[in-house]
């Protein structure tokens, strides 16, 4: 009787404390979800009292454009991202050809170089005054017609081959994911190598495609900087010219309102694009397709494909990076900068992204853990609304942030001030806090999806076994979850980490005092046409950016092919 | 304590990443901080000898003139700058007009910088200045065709012009004085007239000289120290600069300058480096001195420019007072947009 009466009362308690567990994660990820969707809603709000006559101007003289500019930006960065990414993955999985293992890894680093980087190099490299017109002009006499790299064509040429490894990237890591016993049987159905690739492979890791894509895409659209450098203006140029040109911080906030739209509309593509469509591969670990090695003039044709796009999005930058800092080196001011402050910017960007990193995947794993744990609407939606932040120009994002922390600030102020009489002064605002709570609103998405995705991998049974067997919500996160999303979670810290020491108009606008970056520290010489000097920082962002993409590699190459995005 | 202040010595220290603030918010009577429009290094120099003469410490926090504008709004009473430090005159009068800036009272910044380079209410005051004119290639260009940036509008220059965008705050301070000298109706006459003679648009005023240099255009407008600094680089550069409008108005001219924040923690010490700026070390047209480092004039008119740009020979400016450009600087984005220019 006694031994049923507290089996019973354990059973009751076991219940509560689950209940409780239940409510901490519906609730946690939703106030989580809250704290980084908070500023984009108090911008949204603005467009209650739309400033109308901005809004006719507007739309009499540039938006138009803009708009036009936006849309074709972004087709022709997603169709370049999209076979460069797909088409060099399906090269290096599935063919051995002369540096296949080389590329392998090679093809991934220009994700290290700024987007604005890669622009003004190719500028001063391919524009009427650089060494390449200026070269062809002496050899076929000065009539030549060249096209003018100033263009839609330029921006949309370079942005694709600095975004292309986002795609890349992931499809690699879903070809190789995918078993060779799928393959093998479309071979002995008689399809051709190319023809499984197009019916199968490339089908199967769609939703990692549309993943990369999807960045890519939403990368492109926030950019102002290189779109500047190719007169080729978009929205969210425009954003920024409206605010700073215009000085209109109100109509500024209500076109990138207006963003907001466009991103939600590529996102909810994304989401039919990928579908319902979940694929667990049998078993742990599945033997990757086979790779065969390409002869005669076909590995040659590889070869020089992958060598092309790696110089052209990789070795050309950065050697006229690594020359332009090497000529500048004899400068007496530049040897005084690298003596005296150097290092400190290095070590300033290097703490900043990493934990901006850390952050992100953390607030990430809760957001990823809590959409799985309850699937209710209202759970989806806050973590949906929490991702958006990647579809908005930096420097709206760090408006609102500013708001909301100047928010914050005010009110702990007053309360301080009634109740204990002090001014505690401002708290958030012009701090390290305010700047890294923009870049988590900023990042949410790039370190979300990766959790996300490799989350998607744990098979719902596997959790279902485990809580079965009795295992608390925590525990389940922590044995099951975490071993196999650790990879997943490198790798959104990683990139996280990267986009981070790339960022510009957020740090710009939120950077505390004598907090610059190297991100800042270029763009301030870059805007003076300054291309030598800026060449220093603009170098070690890419060679600080290596280090992360390269354990990336490693953490990719260690691990099952399973879950390695 | 001790640590802290070790840590705000050092600002390579990791540490001092997250003790920033702790440095900022202490109360360090010997120093004066600044926001700066300017990059790194541009100033180190002479900030080093005001502090070896002074013994007051100059931190400087870098980043572009909008984004200082809005921190200096968004921080208020709280900001941690002392003075703030642009390349635009409008970019001064803006944070004047938003009551950012104080009127000061100084008998030495009244003594050497002339009242024209001052605002009225001593808001803000020039430290150098900068004249954006007609640059063209001798042998192509005969330099009496293009003596006005009105002239420009000549059907001749069809496809010759470089010109630099309207995102560019210089651009915006031209056609803010062509607005201020012409009216608006006028102004957008002459813009679009820019604009129908199809310029090349380049967003760097250096590159604009290399393609005119490369024969990618016979002309343009380029601000003076950036042909300075290419001379300087190579003596035989054959661009040549000509004074626009000397037979009216005069050429355009904007400054770099400074102004005291109206919350300034260190009100003495700003003004004690303002003045320093303008003497004689300060203003020394060699590279130790703020417009000699540049390849800008001095604002000091007790001062000789550097050589390379005294070569470029005496000027007559607009005589427009520097807030306009500030006041104009809006209409003069709306109605490139409205002309068609880039």
């Amino acid at each position: 009787m006694s031994i049923e009466l507290s089996s019973s009362l354990s059973t009751v308690r076991a219940r509560r404390a689950n209940a409780a567990r239940l409510l901490l994660w519906s609730t946690l990820p939703v106030m989580v979800a809250a704290l980084v969707v908070v500023p984009m809603v108090l911008l949204v709000t603005r467009l209650l009292h739309p400033t109308g006559e901005v809004w006719a101007q507007l739309w009499s003289t540039i938006l138009p454009e803009m708009i036009r500019n936006t849309l074709l930006l972004m087709l022709g960065v997603g169709v370049i991202t999209f076979a460069l990414g797909s088409g060099l993955a399906w090269l290096v999985t599935a063919y051995r050809f002369p540096g296949s293992r080389i590329f392998d890894w090679a093809l991934i680093l220009p994700l290290a170089v700024p987007t604005y980087v890669m622009g003004f190099v190719y500028m001063a490299t391919f524009d009427f005054a650089g060494p390449v017109q200026t070269t062809l002009r002496a050899w076929f006499g000065a009539d030549l017609a060249l096209p003018n790299i100033r263009s839609g064509v330029g921006a949309i040429l370079v942005m694709g081959l600095t975004l292309y490894p986002y795609v890349y990237f992931l499809a690699r890591a879903a070809f190789r994911e995918q078993s060779s016993s799928t393959f093998d049987a479309a071979r002995a159905m008689g399809y051709t190598r190319l023809q499984t690739f197009f019916r199968l492979v490339l089908p199967l890791a769609r939703p990692s495609l549309v993943a990369g894509v999807t960045l890519a895409l939403l990368e492109a659209m926030t950019d102002f900087a290189t779109v500047r450098f190719f007169n080729f203006r978009t929205m969210s140029e425009g954003v920024v010219h409206v605010w700073q040109g215009m000085m209109n911080r109100d109509a500024a906030i209500e076109l990138s309102a207006l963003f907001l739209f466009f991103a939600l509309a590529i996102v909810i593509l994304e989401r039919l694009l990928r579908g319902r469509s979940r694929y667990y591969q049998p078993g742990r670990r599945t033997r990757q397709i086979t790779r065969v090695a390409l002869v005669g003039w076909r590995k040659w044709a590889a070869a020089a494909t992958c060598t092309a796009i790696f110089c052209a999005a990789f070795l050309l930058p950065a050697a006229r990076l690594v020359s332009w800092t090497v000529g500048d080196l004899s400068n007496a001011a530049t040897t005084n900068v690298l003596k005296t402050v150097y290092l400190g910017y290095v070590l300033r960007t290097f703490a900043l992204a990493a934990t901006a990193a850390v952050i992100a995947v953390l607030i990430a794993l809760i957001l990823a853990q809590g959409t799985r744990m309850n699937r209710g609407r209202f759970g989806l939606a806050a973590t949906r609304l929490a991702t958006m932040g990647y579809a908005l120009p930096g420097a709206v994002i760090a408006a609102g942030a500013l708001i909301t922390v100047a928010a914050i600030d005010r009110t702990v102020m007053s309360a301080s001030e009634s109740l204990f009489g002090i001014n505690p002064g401002l708290l958030l605002t012009g701090s390290i806090a305010g700047l890294l709570y923009a870049y988590v609103v900023r990042f949410m998405a790039v370190a979300y999806n990766s959790v996300e995705s490799s989350m998607e991998k744990v098979t719902p049974n596997m959790e279902e076994v485990a809580r079965t067997l009795g295992a608390t919500p925590a525990r389940v996160m922590w044995r099951v979850h975490l071993p196999l999303v650790k990879v997943g979670m490198a790798a959104g810290a990683a990139l996280v980490f990267v986009d981070v020491m790339k960022e510009l108009p957020a740090t710009i606008l939120l950077a505390p005092f004598g907090m610059e970056t190297l991100s800042m520290w270029t763009y301030m010489l870059a805007a003076e046409s300054l291309w030598e000097s800026a060449a220093l920082p603009s170098l070690t962002i890419v060679i600080v950016g290596l280090i992360p993409l390269m354990l990336l590699m490693r953490v990719g190459r260690m691990t099952t092919p399973r879950g390695n995005q | 304590m001790a640590y802290l202040r070790l840590a705000c010595h050092h600002r390579a220290a990791p540490l001092a990443v997250f003790l920033t603030v702790a440095c900022g918010g202490a109360a360090n009577s010997r120093v004066v901080n600044i926001y700066s429009t300017r990059h790194y290094g541009a100033m180190e120099p002479m900030y080093a000898g005001f502090t070896a003469e002074t013994g007051i410490e100059v931190r400087v926090s870098h980043g572009n003139m909008h984004a200082l504008l809005e921190r200096l709004r968004a921080e208020g009473e709280q900001t941690a700058a002392d003075a703030f430090f642009a390349v635009d005159a409008g970019g001064l009068w803006l944070a004047a007009n938003d009551g950012l800036l104080q009127s000061i009272e100084s008998a030495v910044l009244e003594q050497n910088i002339p009242e024209n380079l001052r605002d009225p209410e001593n808001r803000f005051f020039a430290l150098s200045q900068r004249v954006r004119s007609i640059v063209y290639m001798p042998g192509r260009v005969d330099p009496l065709e293009i003596s006005t940036y009105e002239a420009l509008t000549d059907r001749k220059w069809r496809g010759r012009l470089c010109l630099r965008p309207s995102t560019n705050v210089y651009t915006q301070s031209l056609v803010a004085s062509l607005i201020a000298a012409h009216g608006e109706a006028r102004a957008e006459e002459i813009v679009r007239g820019w604009v129908a003679n199809e310029p090349e648009y380049i967003d760097s005023d250096t590159r604009i000289l290399e393609t005119i240099a490369a024969g990618g255009c016979d002309a343009g407008i380029t601000n003076h120290y950036y042909l300075g600094r290419l001379l300087k680089a190579n003596p035989d550069f054959p661009v040549k600069i000509l004074w626009a409008n000397q037979d009216g108005r005069g050429v355009h001219r904007n400054v770099a300058g400074i102004g005291v924040t109206a919350a300034a923690a260190h009100r003495k010490n700003a003004i004690k480096l303002i003045e320093w700026l303008s003497g004689a070390a300060g203003q020394a047209g060699d590279d130790s001195g703020l417009p000699g480092s540049n390849l800008e004039f001095p604002v000091n008119p007790d001062v000789d420019p550097h050589p390379i740009i005294g070569r470029f020979g005496p000027w007559t400016a607009d005589p427009m007072p520097l807030g306009e450009y500030g006041r104009y600087q809006a209409d003069a984005v709306k109605l490139m947009e409205r002309a068609g220019y880039r």
